[in-house]
Protein backbone atom coordinates (compact mmCIF):
# COMPACT_ATOMS: atom_id res chain seq x y z
CA UNK A 1 0.00 0.00 0.00
CA UNK A 2 1.13 3.45 -0.85
CA UNK A 3 2.75 5.15 2.12
CA UNK A 4 0.67 8.36 1.79
CA UNK A 5 -2.52 6.38 1.38
CA UNK A 6 -1.73 4.48 4.57
CA UNK A 7 -1.24 7.67 6.55
CA UNK A 8 -4.41 9.20 5.19
CA UNK A 9 -6.59 6.29 6.41
CA UNK A 10 -7.07 7.74 9.94
CA UNK A 11 -7.87 11.09 8.38
CA UNK A 12 -10.52 9.52 6.14
CA UNK A 13 -12.01 7.59 9.06
CA UNK A 14 -12.06 10.80 11.10
CA UNK A 15 -13.74 12.58 8.21
CA UNK A 16 -16.51 9.97 7.98
CA UNK A 17 -17.15 10.06 11.72
CA UNK A 18 -17.15 13.86 11.66
CA UNK A 19 -19.78 13.92 8.91
CA UNK A 20 -22.05 11.58 10.89
CA UNK A 21 -21.59 13.54 14.11
CA UNK A 22 -22.21 16.82 12.32
CA UNK A 23 -25.43 15.50 10.84
CA UNK A 24 -26.40 14.23 14.27
CA UNK A 25 -26.07 17.73 15.69
CA UNK A 26 -28.82 18.96 13.40
CA UNK A 27 -31.17 16.07 14.09
CA UNK A 28 -34.05 16.26 16.50
CA UNK A 29 -34.42 13.10 18.62
CA UNK A 30 -38.03 14.13 19.34
CA UNK A 31 -38.89 13.77 15.70
CA UNK A 32 -40.04 10.20 15.43
CA UNK A 33 -41.38 9.14 12.04
CA UNK A 34 -45.11 8.62 12.39
CA UNK A 35 -46.50 5.33 11.08
CA UNK A 36 -49.83 7.11 10.62
CA UNK A 37 -48.74 9.06 7.55
CA UNK A 38 -50.87 7.93 4.63
CA UNK A 39 -53.47 6.51 6.99
CA UNK A 40 -56.83 7.81 8.12
CA UNK A 41 -57.24 9.76 11.32
CA UNK A 42 -58.62 7.43 14.01
CA UNK A 43 -62.32 7.12 14.63
CA UNK A 44 -63.43 9.12 17.61
CA UNK A 45 -66.42 10.79 19.17
CA UNK A 46 -65.58 13.46 21.69
CA UNK A 47 -67.15 16.62 23.07
CA UNK A 48 -65.95 20.04 22.01
CA UNK A 49 -63.93 22.34 24.23
CA UNK A 50 -66.80 24.82 24.17
CA UNK A 51 -69.47 22.49 25.44
CA UNK A 52 -69.76 18.97 26.83
CA UNK A 53 -73.05 18.63 24.95
CA UNK A 54 -71.60 19.22 21.47
CA UNK A 55 -70.14 15.99 20.14
CA UNK A 56 -67.61 15.88 17.31
CA UNK A 57 -66.56 12.78 15.40
CA UNK A 58 -64.07 12.00 12.67
CA UNK A 59 -66.77 12.04 9.98
CA UNK A 60 -67.66 15.68 10.79
CA UNK A 61 -64.17 16.75 9.80
CA UNK A 62 -64.24 15.27 6.30
CA UNK A 63 -64.40 17.38 3.18
CA UNK A 64 -61.74 19.95 3.98
CA UNK A 65 -58.00 20.18 4.28
CA UNK A 66 -56.98 21.14 7.80
CA UNK A 67 -54.22 21.16 10.37
CA UNK A 68 -54.96 19.07 13.43
CA UNK A 69 -53.15 20.74 16.30
CA UNK A 70 -52.66 18.90 19.60
CA UNK A 71 -52.46 21.41 22.42
CA UNK A 72 -52.95 21.90 26.16
CA UNK A 73 -52.80 24.75 28.62
CA UNK A 74 -50.15 22.94 30.68
CA UNK A 75 -47.89 22.84 27.63
CA UNK A 76 -45.41 25.70 27.56
CA UNK A 77 -44.42 25.18 23.93
CA UNK A 78 -48.09 25.45 22.96
CA UNK A 79 -48.13 28.94 24.43
CA UNK A 80 -45.08 29.78 22.33
CA UNK A 81 -46.79 28.39 19.25
CA UNK A 82 -50.18 29.98 19.83
CA UNK A 83 -49.51 33.34 18.19
CA UNK A 84 -48.37 31.55 15.03
CA UNK A 85 -51.60 29.56 14.97
CA UNK A 86 -53.70 32.70 15.42
CA UNK A 87 -51.74 34.39 12.64
CA UNK A 88 -52.23 31.38 10.32
CA UNK A 89 -55.94 31.16 11.06
CA UNK A 90 -56.36 34.87 10.25
CA UNK A 91 -54.40 34.51 7.01
CA UNK A 92 -57.06 32.08 5.80
CA UNK A 93 -54.46 29.77 4.24
CA UNK A 94 -55.62 26.74 6.16
CA UNK A 95 -58.18 25.73 8.72
CA UNK A 96 -56.95 24.60 12.11
CA UNK A 97 -58.73 21.96 14.17
CA UNK A 98 -57.67 21.70 17.80
CA UNK A 99 -57.29 18.57 19.89
CA UNK A 100 -57.13 19.68 23.48
CA UNK A 101 -55.13 16.98 25.23
CA UNK A 102 -55.57 15.95 28.88
CA UNK A 103 -56.60 19.40 29.94
CA UNK A 104 -59.29 21.12 31.97
CA UNK A 105 -62.17 22.61 30.08
CA UNK A 106 -62.29 25.85 32.11
CA UNK A 107 -58.58 26.47 31.65
CA UNK A 108 -58.75 25.73 27.94
CA UNK A 109 -61.67 28.12 27.48
CA UNK A 110 -59.90 30.87 29.43
CA UNK A 111 -56.76 30.42 27.33
CA UNK A 112 -58.69 30.81 24.09
CA UNK A 113 -60.50 33.86 25.40
CA UNK A 114 -57.28 35.55 26.46
CA UNK A 115 -55.00 34.62 23.60
CA UNK A 116 -57.40 34.33 20.71
CA UNK A 117 -59.02 31.25 19.20
CA UNK A 118 -57.44 29.99 15.98
CA UNK A 119 -59.51 26.79 15.90
CA UNK A 120 -62.59 26.27 13.78
CA UNK A 121 -63.33 23.11 15.73
CA UNK A 122 -61.81 22.22 19.07
CA UNK A 123 -61.97 18.64 20.30
CA UNK A 124 -61.78 17.97 24.03
CA UNK A 125 -59.76 14.79 24.72
CA UNK A 126 -59.73 14.72 28.49
CA UNK A 127 -58.54 11.13 28.82
CA UNK A 128 -56.04 11.31 25.97
CA UNK A 129 -57.42 8.14 24.36
CA UNK A 130 -57.73 9.64 20.88
CA UNK A 131 -54.28 11.15 21.30
CA UNK A 132 -52.93 7.62 21.84
CA UNK A 133 -54.65 6.52 18.62
CA UNK A 134 -52.92 9.42 16.89
CA UNK A 135 -49.56 8.36 18.28
CA UNK A 136 -49.19 11.64 20.17
CA UNK A 137 -46.24 11.59 22.55
CA UNK A 138 -45.94 15.25 23.37
CA UNK A 139 -47.57 18.59 22.77
CA UNK A 140 -47.69 20.47 20.55
CA UNK A 141 -48.00 18.21 17.55
CA UNK A 142 -49.55 19.18 14.25
CA UNK A 143 -50.96 16.88 11.57
CA UNK A 144 -51.87 17.80 8.02
CA UNK A 145 -55.12 16.05 7.11
CA UNK A 146 -56.88 16.04 3.74
CA UNK A 147 -60.56 16.00 2.85
CA UNK A 148 -60.73 12.21 3.05
CA UNK A 149 -59.29 12.24 6.54
CA UNK A 150 -55.88 10.97 5.42
CA UNK A 151 -52.86 12.20 7.38
CA UNK A 152 -50.12 13.58 5.11
CA UNK A 153 -47.61 15.05 7.51
CA UNK A 154 -46.83 15.30 11.17
CA UNK A 155 -44.83 18.02 12.84
CA UNK A 156 -43.68 17.47 16.43
CA UNK A 157 -42.95 20.59 18.44
CA UNK A 158 -44.09 24.17 18.03
CA UNK A 159 -45.21 25.09 14.54
CA UNK A 160 -43.35 28.06 13.13
CA UNK A 161 -44.12 30.17 10.09
CA UNK A 162 -40.90 28.80 8.58
CA UNK A 163 -42.09 25.19 8.87
CA UNK A 164 -45.52 26.18 7.61
CA UNK A 165 -44.29 28.08 4.57
CA UNK A 166 -41.53 25.68 3.61
CA UNK A 167 -43.14 22.32 4.28
CA UNK A 168 -46.85 22.51 4.96
CA UNK A 169 -47.97 25.17 2.51
CA UNK A 170 -46.53 23.38 -0.57
CA UNK A 171 -48.24 20.17 0.56
CA UNK A 172 -51.53 21.99 1.13
CA UNK A 173 -51.31 23.56 -2.33
CA UNK A 174 -50.58 20.15 -3.84
CA UNK A 175 -53.60 18.66 -2.11
CA UNK A 176 -55.80 21.54 -3.24
CA UNK A 177 -54.55 21.09 -6.81
CA UNK A 178 -55.53 17.43 -6.65
CA UNK A 179 -58.94 18.61 -5.60
CA UNK A 180 -59.25 16.60 -2.43
CA UNK B 1 -20.69 10.62 54.23
CA UNK B 2 -23.95 11.45 55.93
CA UNK B 3 -25.13 13.18 52.82
CA UNK B 4 -24.19 10.13 50.80
CA UNK B 5 -26.12 7.83 53.12
CA UNK B 6 -29.11 10.12 53.07
CA UNK B 7 -29.19 10.27 49.31
CA UNK B 8 -28.80 6.50 49.18
CA UNK B 9 -31.80 6.05 51.47
CA UNK B 10 -33.70 8.53 49.33
CA UNK B 11 -32.93 6.53 46.19
CA UNK B 12 -34.03 3.34 47.90
CA UNK B 13 -37.28 5.11 48.68
CA UNK B 14 -37.69 6.04 45.04
CA UNK B 15 -37.33 2.47 43.81
CA UNK B 16 -39.82 1.36 46.43
CA UNK B 17 -42.20 4.04 45.19
CA UNK B 18 -41.86 2.83 41.64
CA UNK B 19 -42.42 -0.77 42.62
CA UNK B 20 -45.56 0.39 44.38
CA UNK B 21 -46.91 2.08 41.28
CA UNK B 22 -46.47 -1.11 39.24
CA UNK B 23 -48.01 -3.30 41.94
CA UNK B 24 -51.44 -1.95 41.14
CA UNK B 25 -51.46 -4.03 37.94
CA UNK B 26 -52.60 -7.45 39.02
CA UNK B 27 -53.67 -10.44 36.99
CA UNK B 28 -55.22 -13.70 38.05
CA UNK B 29 -53.22 -15.61 35.47
CA UNK B 30 -49.49 -15.55 36.26
CA UNK B 31 -48.63 -16.01 32.56
CA UNK B 32 -50.57 -12.86 31.74
CA UNK B 33 -48.81 -11.05 34.53
CA UNK B 34 -45.46 -12.09 33.08
CA UNK B 35 -46.50 -11.01 29.57
CA UNK B 36 -47.62 -7.63 30.86
CA UNK B 37 -44.34 -7.01 32.62
CA UNK B 38 -42.38 -8.14 29.57
CA UNK B 39 -44.31 -5.80 27.28
CA UNK B 40 -43.82 -2.72 29.41
CA UNK B 41 -40.14 -3.54 29.84
CA UNK B 42 -39.65 -3.89 26.08
CA UNK B 43 -41.44 -0.67 25.19
CA UNK B 44 -39.83 2.70 25.14
CA UNK B 45 -41.48 5.63 26.86
CA UNK B 46 -41.68 8.22 24.08
CA UNK B 47 -41.40 11.14 26.44
CA UNK B 48 -38.27 10.07 28.31
CA UNK B 49 -36.71 8.12 25.52
CA UNK B 50 -34.19 6.28 27.65
CA UNK B 51 -36.78 4.85 29.96
CA UNK B 52 -39.04 1.89 29.40
CA UNK B 53 -42.77 2.11 29.88
CA UNK B 54 -42.25 0.14 33.07
CA UNK B 55 -39.68 2.53 34.45
CA UNK B 56 -41.15 5.87 33.49
CA UNK B 57 -43.44 8.03 35.52
CA UNK B 58 -44.25 10.33 32.63
CA UNK B 59 -48.00 10.88 32.22
CA UNK B 60 -48.02 9.31 28.79
CA UNK B 61 -46.22 6.23 30.12
CA UNK B 62 -48.83 5.87 32.85
CA UNK B 63 -51.65 6.23 30.29
CA UNK B 64 -50.03 3.68 28.01
CA UNK B 65 -49.46 1.25 30.87
CA UNK B 66 -53.14 1.56 31.76
CA UNK B 67 -54.13 1.08 28.15
CA UNK B 68 -51.99 -2.05 27.83
CA UNK B 69 -53.36 -3.33 31.12
CA UNK B 70 -56.93 -2.84 29.93
CA UNK B 71 -56.12 -4.58 26.66
CA UNK B 72 -54.63 -7.58 28.47
CA UNK B 73 -57.62 -7.72 30.79
CA UNK B 74 -59.76 -7.64 27.67
CA UNK B 75 -58.04 -10.84 26.57
CA UNK B 76 -55.75 -9.45 23.87
CA UNK B 77 -52.51 -11.28 23.23
CA UNK B 78 -48.99 -9.94 23.55
CA UNK B 79 -48.62 -9.84 19.76
CA UNK B 80 -51.83 -7.87 19.35
CA UNK B 81 -50.73 -5.31 21.92
CA UNK B 82 -47.32 -4.90 20.29
CA UNK B 83 -49.03 -4.39 16.90
CA UNK B 84 -51.33 -1.82 18.49
CA UNK B 85 -48.39 0.15 19.85
CA UNK B 86 -46.31 -0.08 16.66
CA UNK B 87 -49.29 1.04 14.54
CA UNK B 88 -49.43 4.25 16.58
CA UNK B 89 -45.88 5.03 17.57
CA UNK B 90 -43.83 3.14 14.99
CA UNK B 91 -40.94 0.73 15.51
CA UNK B 92 -39.36 3.39 17.65
CA UNK B 93 -41.50 2.28 20.55
CA UNK B 94 -39.73 -1.10 20.57
CA UNK B 95 -36.36 -1.32 22.24
CA UNK B 96 -35.42 -4.15 19.94
CA UNK B 97 -36.44 -3.12 16.42
CA UNK B 98 -37.55 -5.76 13.87
CA UNK B 99 -35.04 -6.90 11.27
CA UNK B 100 -35.93 -5.21 7.96
CA UNK B 101 -34.05 -3.24 5.28
CA UNK B 102 -34.32 0.10 7.11
CA UNK B 103 -32.88 -1.43 10.29
CA UNK B 104 -30.13 -3.50 8.62
CA UNK B 105 -27.46 -0.94 9.56
CA UNK B 106 -28.36 -1.27 13.25
CA UNK B 107 -28.44 -5.05 13.19
CA UNK B 108 -25.51 -5.80 10.91
CA UNK B 109 -23.41 -2.63 11.19
CA UNK B 110 -21.46 -3.83 14.23
CA UNK B 111 -20.75 -7.19 12.57
CA UNK B 112 -19.43 -5.44 9.44
CA UNK B 113 -17.21 -3.13 11.49
CA UNK B 114 -15.99 -6.20 13.39
CA UNK B 115 -15.16 -8.00 10.15
CA UNK B 116 -13.33 -4.96 8.74
CA UNK B 117 -11.35 -4.77 11.99
CA UNK B 118 -10.55 -8.48 11.70
CA UNK B 119 -9.29 -8.12 8.13
CA UNK B 120 -7.14 -5.11 9.06
CA UNK B 121 -5.74 -6.93 12.09
CA UNK B 122 -5.02 -10.04 10.02
CA UNK B 123 -3.16 -8.04 7.42
CA UNK B 124 -1.07 -6.22 10.01
CA UNK B 125 -0.10 -9.48 11.72
CA UNK B 126 0.73 -11.06 8.37
CA UNK B 127 2.93 -8.12 7.42
CA UNK B 128 4.76 -8.23 10.76
CA UNK B 129 5.53 -11.90 10.24
CA UNK B 130 6.78 -11.27 6.75
CA UNK B 131 9.08 -8.47 7.83
CA UNK B 132 10.65 -10.84 10.32
CA UNK B 133 11.53 -13.22 7.50
CA UNK B 134 12.92 -10.61 5.17
CA UNK B 135 16.04 -11.59 3.36
CA UNK B 136 19.41 -10.33 4.48
CA UNK B 137 21.35 -7.97 2.33
CA UNK B 138 24.57 -9.07 0.72
CA UNK B 139 26.69 -7.42 3.39
CA UNK B 140 24.62 -8.87 6.22
CA UNK B 141 24.81 -12.33 4.68
CA UNK B 142 28.59 -12.14 4.59
CA UNK B 143 28.72 -10.88 8.16
CA UNK B 144 26.51 -13.73 9.29
CA UNK B 145 28.61 -16.34 7.55
CA UNK B 146 31.68 -14.87 9.09
CA UNK B 147 30.18 -15.10 12.56
CA UNK B 148 29.01 -18.64 11.98
CA UNK B 149 32.42 -19.67 10.76
CA UNK B 150 33.98 -18.03 13.77
CA UNK B 151 31.82 -19.97 16.20
CA UNK B 152 32.51 -23.17 14.27
CA UNK B 153 36.21 -22.55 14.55
CA UNK B 154 35.86 -21.88 18.22
CA UNK B 155 34.01 -25.10 18.67
CA UNK B 156 36.73 -26.91 16.78
CA UNK B 157 39.41 -25.54 19.01
CA UNK B 158 37.45 -26.39 22.08
CA UNK B 159 37.22 -29.99 21.17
Amino acid sequence: MNRYLRYSVPLIVFGIIAVFLYKGLGMNPREIPSPLIGKSIPEFSLPSVESAQTMINDQNLKGKIYLLNVWATWCVSCRAEHDTLVHLARSGKVEIVGLNWKDERVKAQAWLQQLGDPYTVNIFDKKGRTAIDLGVYGAPETFLVDGDGIIHYKHAGPLTLGVFNETLLPMINDLKAKGS
Amino acid sequence: MRLFLLSFIYLLGLTALQAATLAEYTFEDPAQDEDFREIIEEMRCLVCQNESLAGSNAELAIDLRNEIYDMMKGGQSKGEIIDFMVARYGDFVLYSPPVKPSTYPIWFGPLIVFLIGGVVLFRIIKRKNQSRETELSEAEQQKLEKLLNQSNEQRDTNQ
